[in-house]
């Protein structure tokens, strides 16, 4: 397993470069860039040409890169010019992430409680009312875009009946900061309407996030469930006489949620993606919402940092989650 | 199993029936489809400690008897009546609560496939202990050395380590000692087991009879051996029930019912196991398969593959009539079996 573990983290450094490569050449190819952003369309050309010497960008591209990673390996991940002029990148990274961690781990709590029930009841009672009903609700989940739904729960929940704030991701209260989780640092503070007043800010964006992975492992569930309901070891935990509770749990629950589980770790992209967009309408302080305005503003260094950044949390979750995979499925722990 | 040895178990059994089919019918019914009986008015008893045989193709309804007796056909299109009479009260009429309480605990079953009938993410120990902690209130702690000890009786080597075993690591025969051990946790009186050695090695297929053999008659417990394979029969059985289309057709002790088979099915099942006491003779399969059957309503659904049909067969239902310890359902029994 240690094994396994150490070459997935190889493969995952291969990743990285591999990515990184990509990003520098693709980003440096497109029209326009960080100095024509900053000083705007009427500079002249020497401002522009003493700005570019400035940055380094008047050298090839080659070179840029090779000097480029050699600041990563010093711990230099570049300046932001546009995101938070003059901050260092991987600090606006550092600063956003754990808002982007909160608001998707809230929305695939969300998602796993609604969808993991309503999958095993839907698929329980097969053709009924109740699984009809449900598998609409998933197509809409996956039909409607996203930043739709999150515009319309804006709408309705804090414009019209001002039950959750509008934007943000806690109000003024003068907070301490430990770990910039803002729902944990009030609980370790005790300053608990900190908490709560995060919690609030996350309710809507997390809701709307939610139905991304909601429809996805709903389906998934359903029909898992309806494959393990049919197999021979449901049909002897019943001659057993077992209570429906551990046939519902030991018996069908445990072997469904295999495919469930690789789902999830599946989803983290598209979480991401809908991260960005969540976060642009509520204005909540992530990373996506940190993107938009780095790509807007062409802040390369920034945008750098949170794609590779991104990257890396989808390798790390899916690792995680082939972990858990072989912890719940002992055949493939012997392999 | 020697005659006398026979002869002395039949005498330790009580007369009176543990378990009682009264035309027992199952029937399918599939939204826009024709009801199909799987299962057309069985009758037979099993008393307790006997060893009762239910033998036929694939299709002719002994797995859906077996299931419709441990009460494991989903309720949603199936029809079943009839009464099954368990020491005393009728099985079918029970609530869904009241059936779970007996299964496991009064009568278990063994099923064909012991990989795909065993959960493979949960340890064998487990999966044995929780029938005793269901049936027996024991707690898990409690029940785990019961548990080893069931696994040692059934013949698993090193059970203390194989407890924590999951179904992969263990071999096909040792996860078929398993599957029994689990059904006898409890000590039934009524064992059902379902092709038990199907999906096994002949070698090992030999073994599991031997230990269904030995533990049945160790225990007392009563056994139904539902099979396609007249050699279990013939190894294992006091008494055979032939099923064909749902039907008994013919039923008997089980060295009557080899010596002299009165149904030509029966006739043809036996005619169709190779034996190695008559070298250079042929090999008679039976012709077709259930899909060409008849209805039963007017003809005996066994004549059109049948080696000696007559004009009878065709136009009326023949009768299930007993004469003796057998029974016969034929217009036109065989008088000379091969």
């Amino acid at each position: 397993m240690l094994r396994y573990i150490v070459r997935r983290l190889v493969q995952l450094l291969g990743v990285v470069i591999i990515l990184s490569m990509l990003l520098f050449f693709w980003l440096r190819s497109l029209p326009g860039g960080p100095v024509n952003a900053m000083l705007g369309e009427r500079a002249t050309p020497e401002q522009v040409a003493r700005f570019e010497q400035v940055l380094g960008l008047d050298q090839p591209l080659h070179i840029q890169y090779v000097r480029y990673m050699g600041r990563i390996l010093q711990g230099e991940f570049g300046t932001s010019t546009a995101v938070l002029p003059g901050a260092d990148a991987m600090d606006i990274f550092l600063a956003r992430f754990p808002a982007t961690i909160e608001l998707t781990s809230t929305a695939v709590i969300i998602a796993l409680l609604v969808a993991i029930p309503l999958g095993y009841f839907a698929a329980r009672r097969h053709g009924s009312w109740l699984d009809n009903l449900s598998i609409v609700g998933s197509l809409i989940g996956i039909a409607v875009p996203v930043f739709f739904t999150a515009f319309l729960l804006k709408y309705w929940f804090a414009i019209e009946l001002g039950w959750l704030p509008v934007s943000g991701r806690q109000d003024n209260l003068g907070c301490t900061r430990i770990t910039k989780f803002f729902i944990l640092d009030g609980l370790l503070t005790r300053e608990w309407d900190c908490s709560v007043s995060a919690l609030k800010h996350l309710i809507l964006p997390s809701i709307a996030l939610a139905t991304i992975p909601f429809a996805v492992i709903f389906r998934i569930t359903r029909a898992s469930v309806l494959d393990v309901l049919d197999e021979d070891y449901v049909r002897t935990a019943r001659a057993k006489g077992l209570t429906a509770r551990i046939i519902r749990g030991r018996h069908v629950l445990r072997n469904a949620m295999l495919p469930v589980l690789t789902i999830i770790g599946l989803q983290v992209g598209s979480l991401l993606a809908g991260a960005i967009l969540t976060e642009s309408v509520f204005n909540f302080p992530g990373i996506g919402e940190a993107l938009v305005t780095s790509f807007r503003g062409r802040d390369w260094g920034v945008l750098q940092i949170l794609v590779l950044m991104a990257a890396v949390v989808f390798v790390l979750v899916n690792l995680l989650v082939d972990i858990l995979y072989a912890v719940v499925d002992p055949r493939v722990r012997t392999r | 199993m020697t005659t006398t040895a026979y002869a002395a178990r039949a005498d330790t059994r009580s007369d009176a029936p543990l378990l009682s089919v009264r035309d027992l019918q199952v029937t399918f019914q599939r939204r826009g489809e024709e009801p199909f009986h799987a299962v057309d008015g069985v009758s037979f008893d099993v008393r307790p400690g006997q060893t009762v045989g239910l033998v036929g193709e694939s299709g002719c309804g002994k797995s859906v008897t077996s299931l419709a007796i441990m009460g494991l056909l989903p309720r949603r299109g199936n029809r079943i009546s009839g009464t099954v009479d368990f020491d005393g009260t009728d099985l079918l009429s029970l609530s869904d609560g009241q059936m779970r309480d007996r299964r496991g605990k009064d009568i278990a079953m063994v099923f064909q496939d012991p990989l795909s009938s065993l959960n493979p993410v949960v340890p064998v120990g487990i999966q044995v202990t929780e029938v005793l902690e269901r049936h027996r209130g024991m707690n898990r702690k409690a029940a785990m050395p019961m548990a080893a000890d069931l696994l040692k009786r059934v013949g698993i080597p090193d059970p203390d380590r194989r407890i924590k075993d999951y179904p992969h690591q263990m071999s096909g025969g040792m996860r078929q000692r398993a599957l029994i051990a689990i059904a006898l946790a409890c000590a039934p009186r009524l064992l059902i087991a379902d092709e038990p050695t199907t999906a096994l090695d002949v070698t090992i297929q030999a073994q599991i009879l031997a230990l269904l053999k030995e533990l049945v008659e160790d225990t007392g417990t009563a056994l139904i051996m539902i099979t396609h394979d007249l050699g279990v029969v013939a190894g294992l059985c006091d008494e055979v029930n032939v099923l064909y289309g749902g039907k008994i057709v013919e039923r008997g002790p089980r060295h009557p019912i080899f010596r002299t088979p009165r149904h030509p099915y029966t006739n043809g099942l036996l005619g169709s196991i190779p034996r190695l006491d008559a070298a250079g003779e042929r090999l008679t399969p039976i012709p077709g398969s259930v899909a060409d059957n008849l209805p039963w309503d007017h003809a005996c659904a066994f004549a059109p593959r049948c080696s000696q049909p007559i004009a009878v067969c065709t136009q009326t239902t023949p009768e299930l009539e007993t004469t003796g310890d057998r029974a016969l359902r034929c217009h036109n029994p065989v008088e000379d079996p091969r």
